[in-house]
C-alpha cells in the first residue's frame, strides 16, 4: 500500500496530519479485524446460548444413549471392522455422529445468521462502515462458527469417551479437529451460497431437507457406504459427513480393510473448505462493495 | 488555505446502464456542515457510499482526508462516523453494548470503549435505556442510538444519510439539537436530506442535487437569495382554477409557479401583491405570505417539488 501513500514532502501540513491520523487509525482493524467481528458474532451467540449448550451436550448425550443402550444391543451382526476384526456398533457411528453434530451447526449458522447479517438485521452493513474490510467480515463469521465447532466436538468428543464409544482415546484425541473440518468443508460453500441470497423464499429448509438430511443418512452414518448399492455410494464419496466419518473411524480403531487412508479424507474435506472460503470470500467482497 | 477534509472532482458512479451520480464537484472544509440536499433518487446515498468508502466510483477524482479510498479505505473509514439511511443496529443486543461492540471494530480497547458507551448514552440521552433492548426503543432513540455509535471513534467526518426520515416533529427537533451541539463543537458533518427545512436548519453551505447532477450550490440563504425572491405568496383557488387563475396573474409578480394545489407567486413584497390581486377581482379560498424557503429553490432549479 505504501507506494500509493500520497508521498510525504509534498504534502501540507494539514493533510500530512491527516493522513497520519489515518494510517494510525487503520493499523489495529487492518491486523485484528476478523477477531472484532468474531467477538461480536460470539456475543450474539450468547442471546441463543441455551441452543448452542444443547446443541452441544444434549444431543450427542441423546444420540449415544440412545444408539449405546439401545440399538447397539439389538445389532448382533458384526456391522464394521477394524484392523483386528469386527468392531462395536458404537465405536462405528460414534465419530460420524460427532462429525454431524458439527456439520448441523453450519446448517444454522451459515444460513440463517448470514441473512440476518445481509438482510434482516442489516448487522454486516454496520460492520462494512467500519475499518474492518469485507474479507474480514466474513472470516470472523467463520472464527465465530468454527468457535462453536469446537465446542460441540469437543464436548461431544468427550461423551463418546466416557461412553467407551472411541477404540484408541488417544489418536482419537484427533477426531474433535476431523469433525470440525468436516464443519467447515459443509459450511463454508453453504456460507457462500447463503451470501448470495437476497431473498429467502425456503431455500435454507431445502437445504435442510435435501441435502443435510440425504448426506446424514447416505453417507455411512449408520451401516458402511459399501452396504449402499453402487449407483447411491457416490453421495458418500461427495459428502464430507463421509469423508469425515471415515477418517475419524481410522483415528479411533484404525483401518479396516477397504479403508482408504484418513489423509485422503482430510485432503479431501480441506479441499472442500477452501474452496468454499475462497468463494464465499469473493461473494461478501461483491456484495458488500456493490 | 485549509486543506479540504472531502474532494470530489467528476465523481460518478453508474450501475449498469444507469448513471446514478453524474459527475458531481465539491469540497467540504474542516469543520463544515455541508448538505446535499435532493429528492427520492437523486443519487444522495450513493455519493455518501463513494465518499464513506464502501462503495467504487466509477470514475473521477475523490480523496478524503488527503486518502483514495480505493487503496484506503480502512484508513479512511477508521476517521468517519456513519448514520446510514437504515438503521442497523443490532437488535439481539442491548443498546449500550451496541455502542461497545462497534468501538471494537476499531480497535478500540474495552475499557475505553466502556467508557466512552457511557458518555455518548449521556450526549444521546439514553442512558436509562443503557440495558434496554433495541427493539423496544422509539424510532427518535434508535437514530440518536445510531448517532452515538457513529461518534464512538471520535471521528472526525460525521456522515448522516437522511438522519431523520421518518421521524415525528417533535423526535427531529430533539435530534437536531444534538446535531447542532456537535457542529458547535467543530465535528464537520455531511448530511442528505431530502427536507429543506432541515438542510435550513443545519448546512453551513449545501449542494441542490437531482439526477445525480448538482444544480446549485451555496449557503441556504444564499441559495434563496440567488434563485428566489424574498417573499412568496400562496394562493388557492381550488384545483380546476388555479390554472385559470394563474395565467391573469401572469405579470403581476417576478415569477408565478402553477402546481396542481396551489398558485406560487415570487415577490419582494407580499402583502402588496396580494392587494393588487384582490384590485384584479380575483378571490383565492386561502392566501399566505410566506418568506422563500430551500423548496422555492428547488421549485426553480428543475420545475418539481422536493417532497413528492
Ligand atoms: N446497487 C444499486 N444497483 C442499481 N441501482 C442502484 C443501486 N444503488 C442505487 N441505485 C439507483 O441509483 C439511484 C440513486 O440512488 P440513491 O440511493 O443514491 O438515491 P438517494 O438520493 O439516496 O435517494 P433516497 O432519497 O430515495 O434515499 C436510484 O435510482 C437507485 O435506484
Ligand atoms: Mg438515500
Amino acid at each position: 500500500m505504501s507506494q500509493t501513500t500520497p508521498s510525504e514532502e509534498t504534502l501540507p501540513a494539514d493533510v500530512r496530519e491527516m493522513v497520519a491520523a489515518a494510517t494510525a487509525g487503520a493499523v489495529r482493524p487492518r491486523r485484528f479485524g476478523a477477531w472484532y467481528i468474531a467477538e461480536h458474532q460470539l456475543r450474539q451467540m450468547r442471546s441463543y446460548g441455551w441452543t448452542v449448550v444443547m446443541s452441544g451436550i444434549g444431543s450427542p448425550l441423546l444420540y449415544l444413549l440412545g444408539i449405546g443402550l439401545g440399538l447397539a444391543a439389538f445389532i448382533d451382526v458384526p456391522v464394521a471392522s477394524g484392523p483386528d476384526g469386527p468392531v462395536d456398533y458404537l465405536w462405528f457411528v460414534a465419530p460420524a455422529l460427532l462429525a454431524s453434530a458439527a456439520v448441523g451447526v453450519t446448517t444454522e449458522e451459515f444460513t440463517y445468521t448470514v441473512m440476518a447479517g445481509f438482510k434482516w438485521r442489516r448487522i454486516f452493513w454496520g460492520m462494512n462502515a467500519s475499518p474492518v474490510s469485507p474479507p474480514q467480515v466474513c472470516a470472523g463469521l467463520v472464527i465465530a462458527v468454527t468457535a462453536r465447532m469446537v465446542f460441540v466436538c469437543v464436548s461431544y468428543y468427550a461423551l463418546m469417551v466416557l461412553f467407551g464409544a472411541v477404540g484408541n482415546a488417544v489418536t482419537g484425541l484427533l477426531i474433535p479437529v476431523v469433525g470440525v473440518l468436516a464443519g467447515l468443508a459443509f459450511g463454508l460453500p453453504l456460507l457462500a451460497f447463503s451470501a448470495g441470497i437476497s431473498d429467502d423464499k425456503g431455500q435454507f429448509a431445502m437445504v435442510q431437507r435435501f441435502v443435510f438430511t440425504p448426506l446424514f443418512l447416505f453417507s455411512g452414518t449408520f451401516y458402511p457406504l459399501a452396504t449402499l448399492p453402487v449407483w447411491l455410494q457416490w453421495i458418500g464419496w461427495i459428502s464430507p459427513l463421509w469423508h469425515a466419518s471415515e477418517a475419524g473411524r481410522a483415528l479411533s480403531y484404525g483401518l479396516g480393510p477397504g479403508a482408504w487412508s484418513p489423509w485422503v479424507h482430510v485432503a479431501v474435506l480441506v479441499v472442500m473448505a477452501v474452496a468454499g472460503g475462497v468463494v464465499a470470500r469473493r461473494v461478501f467482497v461483491g456484495r458488500l462493495r456493490g | 488555505m485549509v486543506a479540504p477534509v472531502i474532494s470530489a472532482r467528476g465523481l460518478r458512479k453508474t450501475f449498469g446502464e444507469f448513471v446514478a451520480v453524474d459527475g458531481i464537484d465539491f469540497e467540504v472544509p474542516p469543520g463544515e456542515s455541508f448538505g446535499l440536499l435532493g429528492p427520492n433518487g437523486a443519487g444522495k446515498s450513493t455519493t455518501m457510499r463513494m465518499v464513506g468508502a464502501v462503495s467504487q466510483r466509477t470514475a473521477g477524482e475523490l480523496r478524503v482526508l488527503g486518502l483514495d479510498p480505493d487503496t484506503h479505505g480502512p484508513e479512511i473509514r477508521s476517521q468517519l462516523g456513519v448514520v446510514p439511511q437504515d438503521d442497523n443496529l443490532d437488535t439481539e443486543l442491548k443498546v449500550r453494548d451496541n455502542l461497545i461492540v462497534y468501538g471494537r471494530y476499531f480497535g478500540i480497547s474495552r475499557a475505553l470503549c466502556a467508557q466512552r458507551a457511557d458518555e455518548l448514552l449521556g450526549f444521546a440521552q439514553l442512558e436509562e435505556k443503557a440495558k434496554a433492548r433495541v427493539d423496544d426503543l422509539s424510532g427518535g432513540m434508535k437514530r440518536r442510538l445510531t448517532i452515538a455509535r457513529a461518534l464512538i471513534n471520535e471521528p472526525r467526518i460525521l456522515m448522516l444519510d437522511e438522519p431523520t426520515t421518518g421521524l415525528d416533529p417533535q423526535a427531529r427537533h430533539v435530534l437536531w439539537d444534538r446535531l447542532f451541539r456537535l457542529k458547535e463543537r467543530g465535528t464537520t458533518l455531511v448530511l442528505t436530506t431530502h427536507y429543506m427545512d432541515e438542510a435550513e436548519q443545519l448546512c453551513d453551505r449545501l449542494v441542490v442535487v437531482d439526477h445525480g447532477r448538482i444544480m446549485a450550490e451555496g449557503s441556504p440563504s444564499a441559495l434563496i437569495r440567488q434563485y428566489s425572491t424574498r417573499e412568496v405568496c400562496e394562493l388557492r383557488f381550488g384545483s380546476e382554477r388555479n390554472a385559470d387563475a394563474a395565467a391573469r396573474l401572469e405579470g403581476l409578480a417576478d415569477r408565478v409557479e402553477t402546481l396542481p394545489d396551489r398558485v406560487l407567486l415570487y415577490t419582494d413584497d407580499g402583502e402588496g401583491l396580494l392587494e393588487r390581486v384582490a384590485r384584479l377581482g380575483l378571490h383565492p379560498t386561502t392566501s399566505l405570505v410566506r418568506r422563500s424557503s430551500l423548496e422555492d429553490v428547488f421549485l426553480r432549479l428543475t420545475g418539481r417539488s422536493l417532497v413528492e
